[in-house]
């Protein structure tokens, strides 16, 4: 793949996971002040950020997100600045993220039965780092 | 420079990052409630609506909205928590209808106007039930008097109550008292006059803290 599209295709990756990067930071923050997420005046982001899925040993689940959206931006700057390693981690990164979000989305379809609309705009930025993933070709990624 | 470019670009963010949730959780911590006797013995401190034991030694209070979602979820449980704990644990609930939601004040003012014909906690519970319909209706009046009718209330005496100075007042009573005690957000629950944790503002939590205050203090 040419240098340059790779360069434009890590650096839409990076700006992508910076979205991901404040959405998570602004939950994490909110559940440690308490603070009710509203959510389109629906009760299911209470329902969903309040369950006891949200929290692993008592760390909010969206601090996790905040950190694996980290990773993910500075290994797709790295990658955009032709770091070979950078964009294998990246790819990794991503599809980790991809697993928890799948497990996530199942939790709140068949365990909790209520979606959380910050939770699901979470799901489309690592659906949308997926598909970066999958769209720049194998022999790029070592 | 080139190289070193991605660090700095990263380092940066970084900060950014952890600048942002500092200034935001600074903005949003909100200091530990507690009522003292001197605010719950203020004008406006007697409870007006008690479920449960008035006598109970475990008392859990709401500051609620009606058309609050997250008020509208834990309605259910509370009850249940009060069932289950007869007789040692008492429900208290005030009005605190935030400006943000169109027929919040209406709710709590049709609710009132139920209680002065002794059905205040059959209208608290209808309200919360039917939370999804009149907080999206237009014209939600028209439901609350037709909820009133479903709960066997003399419907011009309920019309003229909401009208009425009494009802409004009494919502502006528990508001004020809201105010006094530095709350800004509903749910707002209070278990022996200490503000429970919003983080564990949930069905499970919120039983356990009231398992373990009825524990702690039975009824004699």
């Amino acid at each position: 793949m040419d240098s340059r599209i790779r360069t434009i295709i890590y650096t839409v990756a990076a700006a992508i996971s910076l979205v991901g990067l404040a959405e998570a930071t602004y939950l994490a923050v909110l559940y440690l002040t308490g603070e009710t997420a509203v959510c389109g005046g629906s009760a299911s982001c209470f329902e969903v950020l309040g369950s006891k899925y949200a929290r692993i040993g008592g760390v909010p689940v969206a601090g996790f997100g905040a950190l694996a959206y980290f990773s993910a931006f500075s290994f797709a700057t790295f990658a955009a600045f032709g770091y070979a390693r950078a964009s294998k981690f990246f790819a990794l990164t991503v599809l980790a993220m991809f697993a928890c979000t799948l497990w996530l989305l199942y939790v709140q379809a068949f365990l909790l039965h209520a979606f959380c609309r910050y939770c699901l705009f979470s799901a489309a930025i690592i659906f949308l780092l997926t598909g970066v993933v999958v769209a720049v070709p194998a022999s790029d990624k070592a | 420079m080139k190289r070193y470019l991605p660090f700095v670009i990263v380092v940066a963010v970084a900060l950014l990052t952890a600048t942002g949730a500092t200034m935001l959780y600074r903005t949003k911590q909100r200091p530990a409630l507690t009522i003292t006797k001197e605010k719950s013995t203020s004008p406006g401190g007697e409870s007006v609506h008690i479920r449960g034991n008035p006598n109970a030694r475990v008392t859990l209070e709401e500051y609620g909205d009606f058309q609050c979602p997250p008020c509208g979820l834990l309605s259910e449980p509370i009850n249940q928590l009060e069932k289950d704990h007869q007789p040692n644990l008492r429900v208290i609930f005030r009005n605190f209808p935030l400006v943000t939601h169109a027929h919040a004040r209406e709710a709590a003012i049709a609710a009132e106007a139920a209680g002065l014909q002794d059905k205040f906690w059959e209208m608290h519970d209808l309200l919360y039930r039917e939370q999804p319909i009149w907080s999206k209706a237009t014209d939600a009046r028209t439901l609350f008097n037709s909820y009133a009718g479903m709960l066997g209330l003399d419907i011009e005496r309920f019309k003229k109550d909401m009208d009425g100075d009494k009802a409004k007042g009494r919502v502006e009573a528990d508001q004020k008292h809201a105010n006094l005690l530095g709350i800004q957000n509903t749910p707002t629950i209070f278990l022996n006059n200490k503000a429970i944790d919003p983080k564990n503002l949930n069905p499970e939590s919120l039983r356990a803290a009231a398992d373990a205050a009825v524990k702690e203090k039975p009824s004699s």
